[in-house]
């Protein structure tokens, strides 16, 4: 290989790495806070999906990007908060219903996509990019990381955020003792259901910026199912990170990557079915199981609805 | 030794209870309770299982609301809508099992429950840390993972939190049951520190003994109501012996059951009884030698444990939770493989056999936790009688349940040893403590069982089925062929089954002691590591 | 446990029934089309004629063997979420398999060939979680979902690469002639697959309430910890539960593919499983239940294609009412439970 097609190479992977990593990114976080409250948020998936319907669609109609963001983390919130309303409040089946929020999502968003969009096929105008000086320019990696939009640096600053919020902050405690003994949580005089309660939302509305990123900046257009089970892999980020943003972060660029590694290779000039990368991250994934599977972490009261009294 | 209270404050009324009523289906909890707490006062509140102890201080503590009757504090009255409108009142609780969370570390814990938009002030907390840890005279370490807490510094943290907003009432609910006795002795120099610090302590126990020596005044309840009050001056003027029997007389008003369970109660009637010479030097029923274990997050595993058991003995091990004891019990009943060590039944090794192999040997195990691990606990009562023998011909043929037979095995078990329960197919859940134990005893008794290990064999169980499972351990202990192994963080108990009593310590057996008279200093020494025998 | 016939209580059933259609009506007025036109022609064409019948019968097949292995899994504690690469593995394995076999032994051999393919192909997707799960503790719900992604993609692979039939433009495998497929019921289009499947299910049903093994698999599914006590083999057992049912789940694979399709091309996902799963849910593991939720969903399915294709609803308004239905008989089970335990029995 020549030196510009490496670069080329070089810069198309990173590029789609982050594109394709920071909504993974952003649910991943977001699933973070509700696992590490002991809320395993299954409905991660229709979360992302309401985001990204809502967010194309806004982003369309208004013709604003920051619309469509602000629209997909309202609607990933309006589920989250069905979904808070039956496992928190009520101590129902977290599976189940995470299940058939999931279900119900796809389904409503499929829907309203046929009826809006399956004759058109709209698609955004070009991204506005914030271009970061000097950085931007650097070979390599400037494009990728530097000449982007706002939402890709807020994801990153976003990392670091959660690090101070379960570090430095009471909301941050409280939510480790949620899912660690949330029983002393409650004789500290916290409601354990509120914290548990906060933390979905918190899901909720990350996971609908990250279903809108998807849909706006990631793709310009909307189609059904379009996460793709991405809200899946970033329940499993979520779990492997083990309560640190920065798991977090680098898994979900290295998923990022091995997603972007097809386009990357096209541009090389090395032809592959995408097939065969798609299975790279999920191979990755039951790899890391195997090998650090007697490490992996997960708050001891993780899935099991709170009722005081009851132990 | 109760001398020492301030005077001056001793009047002062901390927390008022008036005509507090709190009822559950089916039963009334509280029945119109009137009982007040004074500044610089030991307050002990006695009574059995179910009398309305926890029920009151739920409700005090902010965790339950009464359905009638008022509380002041401090000459206000007040509601407590929740646990922290009650510490935000200056009223503390230090719950029986530790409710801090082991993640994180002792400053963090302390500063729980504080509104979340705060950010974290460690500074504050420290100075308030050293504050308390000062009026308790205790050495903790601020930084550390409370998890890496001995449960006696674990529960100092927890008095530290009960006291963090003011040192107005401290509720302490069976504080002793998990300690060494050392730690027991370090806690009552704090109680009496923190009494002398003008706090009104509620001193919730079972332990008579405990309760005439710390107490300043005591109360009984029975049955949901106040039946009996002991106050300072009475309890300075009498000996601990006279107490105790007014107590007994107010806990069980009717005689009949009080001499009975007098000796459950004060626990010492029975010390020495136990020590037969019939034992002797029969060659060893059972044998460990050097047995060590892997632990995971949290446990004490064995570290190079031996044992003798004999035939026809009941060996008692005692020693504080969790130096090891769940972890031989699993390596002997064949639930947990040794690293490394040995084990024979009968000069046979069984280390190698799994649970059921050993069963058919005739080794059975019943473990303290009979909900989670003893039983399965929403299938039936007949399911679960038959737990370890699924796929016996006895009830299967063929690989094909026969349910009338497991039904009328679970019948025959129900009548024999006195089950409560409305029938064979409810779920084992539903049944009191004290049945489901008595489900664990028909299933492991039944057939040739040569070696039985019992695993705190009244934790959780009310009084009068404390009383009837050591009878029975008493009356089927001792026989020719089997041997019996029961462990117990309770000396008394071990002390009336035993007929030696072994003790525990970080992963070993310090030492075996015969089970005469005097044998419970030996085993204090021992358990605290002073000595070795 | 002797099984607990609840499903008398009529009330329980059809109140989150009605909640759900009506919802599922509201929605339909939102998206401005006749909700009782809708309904009645997904009756119409599902149930009522017969060929829709037939479509909707033949549609359960592949459901209840889902289902069948998702009864063991569920009643053993163990959340194999990830079906759908079990199944496609093993429907591409057959696929490919079965033209071959066809020309070169009797069809029935053949048949039982392919089955038996299928559900080993199946079992063997399942052996990693089982693995992660007995060995390690690892979370079986991360484990199947990452193993099902990967297979569906690996299935994929197989049709487009070694498996493709270099005949057709489109990438898949080599046609099955239909003489060599599962055998019709008499005059029906349905095949014996069907009643397959209905037999497993019942058969899976009666294993898990009436013998050692299911009894020990329960257990299992009832707390690992009370299990080992027992001296039972767990991660034998784990691994048994897995094999059950990712085996049948490959099983279903394969009668979909002998029974209807005859090849599978590139990209083909029925996703079956994550309507299924809910299914087997409402039917609280019930096999009879079981039988009868599938049944309705597949009329569902079979008269909302019809109806999508006339009156511009598309399927996945079918989606959006298994989800409504499991919302609101999780929240009437709900409700029930508590209004019972306020009554203090």
């Amino acid at each position: 290989m020549d030196n510009l097609i490496q670069e080329a190479f070089v810069a198309s992977l990173f590029f789609g790495a982050v594109t394709a990593g920071v909504p993974l990114l952003l649910a991943g976080l977001g699933e973070q806070v509700s696992e590490k409250a002991g809320v395993l948020n299954i409905g991660l998936e229709g979360m992302m999906l309401a985001g990204a319907y809502a967010g194309f669609a806004t982003a369309y109609l208004s013709d604003s990007f920051l619309a469509g963001f602000v629209a997909g983390a309202l609607a990933g919130l309006a589920v989250a908060l069905v979904m808070a309303a039956l496992c928190v409040v009520l101590g129902m089946n977290q599976i189940v219903v995470g299940i058939a929020i999931t279900l119900g999502a796809e389904g409503v968003t499929a829907l309203l996509h046929h009826f809006q969009f399956s004759r058109s096929y709209p698609r955004l105008s070009k991204v506005e990019t914030w271009p970061i000086p000097a950085l931007a320019d650097i070979p390599f990696v400037g494009g990728a990381f530097f000449d982007r939009n706002g939402l890709v640096y807020v994801a990153f600053l976003l990392t670091f955020l959660m690090i101070w919020v379960f570090r430095r902050t009471h909301f941050g405690l409280n939510l480790q003792a949620a899912g660690d003994t949330p029983a002393a949580l409650d004789a500290a005089g916290v409601s354990v259901k509120v914290t548990r309660f906060v933390s979905v939302l918190v899901t909720g509305g990350l996971g609908g910026l990250g279903g809108a990123y998807m849909s706006t900046v990631g793709g310009g257009l909307f189609l059904p199912f379009m996460t793709g089970g991405a809200g899946f892999i970033a329940i499993v980020l979520a779990m492997l990170a083990r309560g640190n943003p920065l798991w977090v972060l680098f898994g979900a660029f290295l998923f990022g990557a091995s997603l972007a590694l097809t386009t990357a290779m096209q541009v090389a000039g090395v032809n592959i079915p995408t097939d065969v990368i798609q299975m790279l991250p999920f191979a990755m994934v039951i790899v890391v199981l195997i090998l650090f599977a007697r490490h992996s972490y997960l708050p001891p009261a993780l899935g099991l609805p709170y009722h005081r009294g009851a132990r | 030794m109760r001398a020492g209270a301030p005077a001056g404050r001793s009047s002062e009324a901390a927390l008022a209870l008036h005509g507090i009523t709190r009822r559950f289906p089916g039963v009334l909890a509280n029945d119109r309770i009137s009982l007040v707490f004074r500044r610089g006062e030991i307050h002990a509140l006695l009574g059995e299982n179910g009398a309305g102890k926890s029920t009151l201080m739920a409700i005090v503590s902010g965790m339950l609301r009464p359905d009638s009757g008022s509380i002041e504090v401090a000459g206000r009255s007040v509601r407590i809508a929740s646990p922290s409108a009650a510490l935000r009142l200056g009223i503390g609780t230090v719950h029986q099992h530790v409710l801090l969370v082991p993640s994180l570390t002792v400053l963090e814990n302390l500063m729980l429950g504080n509104p979340w938009w705060r950010p974290v002030d460690r500074d504050a907390t420290l100075r308030r840390f050293t504050e308390l840890a000062e009026l308790l005279s205790v050495r903790v370490p601020p930084d550390a993972p409370l998890g890496r807490l001995s449960l006696g510094e674990q529960q100092q943290v927890e008095i530290m939190r009960a006291l963090w907003h003011g040192e107005l009432v401290l509720i302490l609910d069976e504080p002793t049951s998990m300690l060494t006795p050392r730690g027991v002795k370090d806690l009552g120099v704090v109680m009496r520190r923190l009494r002398d610090h003008g706090v009104a302590i509620v001193f919730i126990t079972h332990k008579l003994k405990e309760a005439s020596n710390l107490a300043d005044r005591i109360s009984v309840l029975r049955q949901g109501r106040v039946v009996g009050e002991i106050g300072p001056d009475t309890l300075a003027a009498s000996p601990a012996g006279e107490i105790i029997e007014r107590v007994i007389a107010m806990m069980f008003e009717r005689g009949e059951n009080a001499e009975d369970l007098k000796d459950t109660l004060v626990g010492d009637a029975q010390d020495g009884s136990r020590d037969s010479g019939s034992v002797g030097d029969a060659a060893p029923l059972l044998r460990l030698r050097d047995a060590h274990t892997a632990g995971e997050r949290g446990e004490c595993p064995l570290d190079g444990a031996n044992l003798d058991v004999r035939p026809g003995e009941v060996l008692g091990i005692a020693g504080v939770d969790g130096n090891g004891q769940k972890h031989l019990a699993e390596v002997l009943a064949g639930q947990r493989m040794m690293t490394s060590g040995s084990l024979t039944l009968a000069a046979q090794a069984i280390d190698t056999l799994g649970v059921a192999a050993r069963r058919r040997l005739g080794v059975r195990y019943i473990t303290d936790e009979r909900l989670g691990e003893g039983t399965a606990a929403h299938h039936s009562v007949a399911t679960n009688l038959v737990l370890k023998e699924i796929g016996s011909p006895r009830f299967w043929k063929r690989g094909i349940t026969l349910w009338q037979r497991i039904a009328s095995h679970a019948r025959e078990a129900i009548g024999a040893y006195d089950i409560v329960t409305p029938s064979e197919n409810v779920a084992v859940a539903t049944l009191s403590g004290g049945n489901i134990q008595k489900v664990l005893l028909a299933r492991e008794w039944a057939g040739d069982a040569r070696l039985l290990i019992v695993n705190k064999p009244t934790y959780g169980l009310d009084l009068q089925n404390t009383r009837r499972a050591r009878d029975w351990i008493r009356s089927v202990g001792g026989q020719e062929t089997a041997a019996m192994i029961v462990i117990s963080n309770e000396l008394d108990e071990l002390a009336e089954v035993s007929h030696r009593i072994a003790v525990m310590d970080r992963g070993r057996i310090a030492g075996i002691v015969d089970n005469r008279a005097g044998a419970r200093s030996e085993i204090g020494r021992l358990m605290t590591g002073l000595e070795a025998a | 446990m002797p099984l607990r016939h609840r499903f008398g209580s009529a009330a329980a059933v059809l109140l989150p029934v009605v909640l759900a259609v009506v919802a599922g009506a509201i929605l339909l007025l939102a998206l401005g089309k006749d909700p009782l036109a809708y309904y009645g022609y997904v009756i119409r064409r599902g149930l009522l004629s017969p060929t829709g019948l037939e479509a909707s019968l033949t549609r359960t097949a592949p459901l209840l063997l889902i289902a069948a292995g998702l009864i063991v899994a569920f009643r053993s504690g163990l959340w194999n979420l990830g079906v759908d690469g079990q199944l496609l593995l093993a429907a591409v394995c057959t696929a490919a398999l079965a033209p071959e076999l066809a020309a070169a032994m009797p069809p029935l051999l053949a048949v039982v060939v392919c089955f038996v393919v299928a559900i080993a192909i199946g079992a063997l997707w399942s052996l990693v979680p089982a693995f992660l799960k007995a060995q390690f503790g690892v979370n079986e719900i991360i484990s199947t979902l990452m193993m099902s992604f990967l297979g569906v993609s690996l299935a994929n692979v197989l049709v487009k690469i070694p498996f493709n039939d270099p005949a057709t433009t489109v990438p898949q495998t080599a046609t099955l002639a239909v003489e060599d497929r599962l055998a019709r019921l008499g005059d029906t289009t349905v095949h014996w697959g069907v009643v397959l499947a209905v037999v497993t299910v019942l058969a899976v049903h009666y294993a898990m309430t009436r013998t050692a093994l299911g009894l020990r698999l329960q257990i299992v599914g009832a707390s690992m910890k009370t299990a080992v006590h027992s001296g039972l083999r767990v991660k034998a057992l784990i691994f048994t539960a897995f094999a059950i049912s990712a085996g049948l789940a490959g099983l279903a694979g394969a009668v979909d593919v002998l029974g209807v399709h005859g090849t599978i091309r590139a990209d083909w996902n029925p996703a079956y499983g994550i309507v299924v799963i809910p299914l087997v849910f409402l039917a609280r593991f019930n096999g009879h239940a079981v039988i009868a939720f599938v049944f309705v969903f597949a009329v569902l399915v079979i008269g909302g294609e019809s109806a999508a294709r006339r009156l511009d609803v598309p399927t996945y308004f079918v989606l959006v009412l298994v989800g409504l239905l499991m919302l609101f008989f999780t929240i009437t089970e709900h409700v029930d439970n508590r209004r019972r335990l306020q009554g203090g029995s």
